[in-house]
């Protein structure tokens, strides 16, 4: 069969061969992209942070993003990566809650059966080539149990205590592990704020995608709350014994 | 004119080229021992603190459990290595000889800033060929330095700095920790709060935690400062309690039976 030759104006003119059919071509990388995102079990339930920034390659260019979003009334999900993929698993899970509810059978999807359904979306796509470019922090309290898992675009799922995306794997969970494994029971909130702010704080001095302007969200019993956007503070009194680079 | 000859000192990088062109062709080029690594350095009230963990990798598997990665340069100067494990080895040797003879040609003790110089100008010249990324301090007639050094030759002068695979991880501690006029107990501290970091969550970083403090005229090098990670002892044993074995005949003499068989042709 002949293959069709397309000439669309408004896409990418590739070298097109007319004797054989081109593969078909997906995700070639992430566009406008989140970084970090952080989340550790704590005596009330999880908290977890991320900052404001959409940055376009090396670009600082959306400064008031939110990548935390409250699905259904008792799950949390954090976002680091690409935006536009992002706001498409949004809008699949709003319909998915939309259909649940629809339903009308008594049953709410819990914060387990969210990860298990952004776990299996995302290994789909991945494995027909075409992922979603994100790594998700899907947390949550079901059924009076913790729930805190990750996801990420090969579809990599793992439940622990701490979670860091990107660069807070490197910057924040040695901190998060020290801090919180094995007492999560006992951290009260101020001192999970702290801790906190403690990691976005050093996620800001040493990624150079990150900005200072950061967003907290907790997940209890009560439900999902998330802050207004704050600052974290700096302290650059560091600058005062730095002179030059050599003798 | 004459036509431009081979530089007959200096850096031949033919085998760069060599070596580029193999790789292209598919052959495995030898894995060099790296040392994966943690190393850190911080200047305090009195001095300067260096600390480092102890394991060296070749690839995926651990060639040295306890290596030494906090090298000796001069009395005054300590230098932490990471990259690759003979060229933070050698360089560290080399340019320490030659502080030793320029300490001796000066009359004086050597400076840390003496060190620096010979040691990028050193790595410069090898355009980054020789992987040795280097955290050096010391102290000297002008006081406390410390210094991070790139294999290409470049050098950053700080209060805190951290180098190697677990650099990230023990940047997090600094950052969270340091501040000026740290105490030796504390600063120590953090230095090993820091190494601990990169040997928990980096894998080319493990075992042991070895510290140096330099201050005005004194060293101390406190090897194994920290050890978290020490072998657990064996839960079984090979020996075996008298008795585990039956025996028939209690008797210990062998019987002596007569001699069977043909003798050996011993002849010609």
């Amino acid at each position: 069969m002949d293959p069709i030759e397309f000439r669309l104006p408004h896409t990418l003119q590739r070298p097109q061969s007319t004797t054989y059919n081109e593969p078909v071509t997906h995700s070639a990388g992430p566009i406008v992209t989140g970084t970090s995102v952080i989340a550790f079990k704590y005596k009330d339930g999880i908290m977890m942070a991320a900052d404001c920034l959409g940055s376009y390659g090396r670009m600082s260019m959306f400064l008031n993003e939110r990548r935390l979003l409250t699905v259904g009334d008792s799950t949390l999900i954090g976002m680091s990566g690409d935006f536009s993929d992002y706001q498409h698993m949004r809008h699949t899970l709003e319909n998915i809650m939309t259909q649940e509810y629809d339903m009308d059978d008594g049953q709410r999807m819990g914060p387990k059966s969210i990860y298990k359904c952004v776990s299996k979306i995302m290994y789909n796509r991945r494995s027909r080539l075409n992922p979603l470019w994100n790594t998700y922090v899907v947390a949550g309290i079901d059924k009076g149990e913790k729930v805190l898992g990750y996801v990420d675009y090969l579809g990599t799922t793992y439940e622990t205590p701490t979670i860091a995306t990107g660069f807070g794997q490197h910057l924040a969970l040695p901190t998060l592990r020290k801090l919180v494994e094995g007492h999560e029971d006992e951290i009260t909130e101020e001192e999970a704020v702290k801790i906190i702010d403690r990691c976005m704080r050093v996620l800001f001095y040493r990624d150079s995608r990150a900005i200072s302007k950061i967003i907290r969200g907790k997940v209890t019993a009560q439900g999902v709350e998330i802050t207004e956007p704050y600052t974290v503070e700096t302290n650059w009194d560091v600058a005062d014994s730095v002179d030059g680079y050599g003798p | 004119m004459a036509p431009l000859l081979e530089p007959s000192t200096g850096f031949k990088f033919d085998n760069v080229k060599r070596n580029q062109m193999l790789a292209d062709k598919g052959h495995l080029l030898p894995r060099a021992t790296k040392t994966g690594t943690t190393i850190v350095g911080l200047v305090y009230k009195d001095g300067v603190i260096l600390g480092a963990d102890t394991r060296a990798t070749s690839g995926p598997i651990v060639a040295d459990k306890n290596c030494e990665k906090i090298h000796f340069l001069a009395p005054n100067m300590y230098c932490c290595g990471a990259g690759t494990a003979a060229d933070t080895e050698f360089t560290t040797n080399i340019i320490s000889s030659q502080l030793a003879l320029h300490s001796l040609n000066t009359g004086r003790e050597a400076r840390v800033g003496a060190a620096l110089t010979m040691l990028k100008q050193y790595l410069f010249r090898y355009q980054g060929h020789i992987g040795a990324y280097l955290v050096l301090g010391g102290y000297d007639v002008t006081g406390p330095h410390l210094y991070a050094i790139q294999a290409h030759g470049s050098t950053d002068k700080l209060p805190y700095m951290t180098l190697g695979s677990g650099s990230l991880a023990a940047m997090s501690v600094f950052e969270s920790g340091w501040r000026a006029g740290l105490s030796r107990d504390e600063g120590v501290e953090l230095v090993k709060d820091a190494i601990e970091a990169g040997i928990f969550n980096d894998l080319g970083s493990g075992s042991n935690v070895d510290v140096c403090v330099i201050t005005e005229g004194n060293v101390e090098y406190l090897r194994g400062y920290s050890t978290p990670n020490q072998r657990v002892a064996k839960e079984q044993t090979y020996r075996f309690a008298p008795g585990t074995t039956e025996f028939i005949v209690p008797n210990t003499t062998a019987q002596r039976g007569e001699e069977e068989g043909t003798a050996m042709d011993v002849s010609a």
